[in-house]
């Protein structure tokens, strides 16, 4: 078990260094010189920018610029902005545990929504709870987020004034006060996951309800709920595992749109800002938070592959021994 | 012969509980609507087993016999089957008058089944102790330790060795004989007055077989349970039933005591199957007889005898009218057929479809008779 994490460990290796490449040179492509940006426009002089150009590294060529802040980056230092002069690792650290919050809860929201729904209109498909379900889930599909959430605002915060509108209050203000910050946003960003895997996990669940063990199960006499939630819901839920996990890059690129919206301390917003800016550096760093996220989540649905199925975990066994 | 429907079930060693049968189904009719018409899988079957003793049902693919079985447990989805005539009365409760949940007290301490493929019936990713606790603790009010001792005794009545190790694997740890005799521990947890064996072999290499029809043939006397026997084999029930049923498109085609079945059966179809088993006289590589042609689409029956275009005896009234259920000198003895196997009636069809080269069915005779001739 722990040998074949290690083995998923070691592969992730040349992802990330892919992943940071990608990300450097993408930025490097974009046209306009950064030394400009920092010079505030077009009047300066040719020395002048020959000066900012040395001072940032980008004299240099393009593989050395990228080793060394390949190197900075291994070492947590991902430069600073030309623009605010701010530390790029700081201004994330901060802003992360919003956006990790946000992305958390909209995350969970979304199971405990799609997993009774998807369980519930499996057992009982073709009925009117699951056509219900079906027209729901296609309508919320078919919604952006960002339409939702104005939807979500004028109904919750402006309308019966229970959460409100835009703003953040840190966990260490207290858990309600963060909890009714987070829980409109998440909600908004869920949408689409909600829809997702409750049609995913309702398509697995009734092949899984198919099975002669469930049949067995029934046989033993056991109740419904159990059958349902401790039989067939494990075996059912590979793909919604693999979804969940590649979500993960949309809900990435969701919070942006919707820590803009609600005006949430996040590393979206940041994201927002920087690209509006031409905070070039900013950006790099941030996208290739994003993306390492992304990656580590992956690895982590990798890994949650072999609790959720022992055939995995003995086949693993079975090729090391 | 004596009269065995006066002398009652009573009188027999193995019911001394009460009156009637154990399990009784009468006129039992289960239908199907799919997109290419109404399915008539089960179509006014009556069966009895009483205490203690062994049914066998027999028939190929397609002859009702799985949708007969999982009617009997009542485990059919509700939605799934239309609403049809028949009774299925155990211990003269009628099944089917109950709901889903009243059932949940029948599966496993009054009716436990056991499936055909034990690769798929059991959970792949359940651990073997908890699929058999968890029944154990639904019924019998156990708690986990109790649970798992029973379990354990359990396995080891079954025939698994080291079966406290096998408590904390998976199913995929074990060969497919083993799976099977879990389901089996599994089926008789809860100590189930009746044991339905759906094909309980069919899946597992030949080795292995006659182990697991041991196994349940010995579980059944110790438990003092009563079993019906699910196959396509009839070679499989010749020694292990006290009653055989052979079942052709949904109906019971003849059903006798296993001896008398196999001393003097009446159905040709019958004949037929028993002309297919291998026999150890003959020298090896003896051609088996298949029987030609293949069972009726169930969504479009015959008017006539379900059996009658593959059958040598066929005359023309089995084309017209499907013969009722006919009992002989033996009143236990009951088969489908105007012509039946070994009666002057019978001889006589046969011979006129030999001498006119064909049946009424416009069969050709010699893909028939092969092994009659």
């Amino acid at each position: 078990m722990g040998g074949l994490i290690a083995k998923k460990l070691l592969t992730l290796i040349p992802v990330l260094l892919a992943v940071s490449l990608l990300t450097y040179l993408l930025l490097s492509l974009l046209p306009g010189d950064p030394a400009l940006l920092v010079l505030g426009g077009g009047a300066a002089s040719a020395e002048a920018i020959a000066a900012v150009r040395a001072d940032l590294g980008l004299d240099q060529p393009l593989p050395v610029r990228y080793l060394a802040w390949l190197g900075d980056a291994v070492q947590g230092d991902l430069g600073m902005s030309y623009i605010t002069r701010q530390e790029v690792t700081g201004a994330i650290l901060e802003r992360l545990p919003v956006t990790l919050e946000l992305m958390g809860v909209s995350l969970v929201l979304a199971l405990v929504v799609a997993v009774p729904l998807g369980v519930f209109s499996a057992y009982r498909s073709g009925g009117r709870f699951d056509r219900t379900v079906t027209g729901a889930t296609f309508g919320l599909l078919a919604l952006p987020n960002f339409i939702f959430a104005l939807i979500l605002i004028a109904a919750f915060s402006v309308g019966l004034g229970l959460f409100p509108a835009t703003g953040w209050s840190r966990l260490s203000d207290g858990l309600g006060d963060n909890l009714r910050a987070v829980f409109l946003p998440a909600l908004a960003l869920s949408v689409s996951n909600i829809a997702v895997f409750t049609r995913l996990l309702r398509t697995d669940m009734i092949a899984t309800l198919q099975e002669d063990h469930v049949l067995l199960a029934r046989a033993k006499g056991l109740p419904t709920s159990r059958i349902l939630f401790r039989h067939a819901l494990r075996p059912s839920s590979f793909s919604l595992l693999t979804v969940a996990g590649l979500q993960v890059g949309t809900l990435l690129s969701g919070t942006v749109i919707i820590e803009t919206i609600f005006a949430l301390p996040g590393v979206g917003r940041l994201l927002f800002d920087a690209i509006n800016s031409r905070d070039l550096l900013m950006v790099q760093g941030v996208v290739l938070l994003l993306a390492v996220t992304f990656v580590v989540v992956n690895f982590v649905v990798d890994v949650l592959y072999t609790f959720l199925d022992p055939r995995i975990r003995s086949g693993a066994a079975r090729a090391r021994a | 012969m004596t009269p065995i429907a006066a002398a009652g079930s009573a009188s027999r060693p193995g019911g001394p509980e009460g009156g009637g049968p154990l399990l009784e189904v009468r006129d039992l009719h289960t239908l199907f609507d799919t997109p290419r018409g109404i399915v008539r899988a089960v179509d006014g079957v009556s069966i009895a087993v009483d205490r203690g003793r062994t049914l066998g049902i027999v028939g190929e693919s397609g002859s009702g016999k799985t949708v007969l079985s999982r009617s009997v447990m009542n485990l059919l989805p509700k939605r799934a089957a239309l609403p049809a005539d028949g009774e299925i009365l155990f211990e003269e409760r009628d099944l089917r008058a109950l709901t889903n949940k009243q059932m949940r007290e029948y599966w496993g301490p009054q009716l436990a089944m056991v499936f055909q493929d034990p690769m798929t019936s059991l959970n792949p990713v359940v651990k073997i102790g908890r699929q058999i606790t968890e029944a154990l603790r639904e019924h019998l009010d156990l708690g986990r330790k109790e649970a798992q001792v029973q379990a354990v005794d359990l396995l080891r009545s079954v025939g698994i060795p080291a079966p406290e190790r096998r408590l904390a694997e998976y199913p995929h740890q074990l060969s497919g004989g083993m799976r099977q005799r879990v389901t089996i521990a599994i089926a008789l947890s809860c100590s189930p007055k009746l044991l339905l064996a759906d094909e309980p072999t069919t899946a597992l290499d030949v080795t292995v077989q006659a182990q697991i029809l041991d196994l349940l043939a010995r579980q059944q006397q110790e438990r003092h349970m009563s079993m019906v026997l699910v196959t396509h084999d009839l070679g499989v029930v010749a020694n292990r039933t006290d009653e055989i049923a052979v079942m052709y498109a949904g109906q019971i085609v003849e059903k006798a005591p296993t001896r008398t079945l196999f001393r003097s059966m009446r159905h040709p179809y019958t004949e037929a199957l028993m002309r297919s088993i291998p026999r150890i006289e003959n020298p090896s590589h003896t051609r088996l007889d298949a029987i030609p042609g293949r069972p009726p689409d169930l969504a479009k029956l015959p008017v006539g005898c379900r059996f009658a275009p593959r059958c040598a005896n066929a005359q023309p009234r089995c084309l017209e009218e499907n013969p009722p259920l006919f009992t002989d000198d033996e009143p236990r003895h009951e088969f489908r057929c105007f012509f039946p196997v070994g009666t002057p009636a019978g001889d006589e069809a046969r011979q006129r479809n030999a001498r006119a080269g064909r049946t009424a069915a416009g069969i050709d005779m010699s893909t028939l008779t092969k092994a009659s001739a």
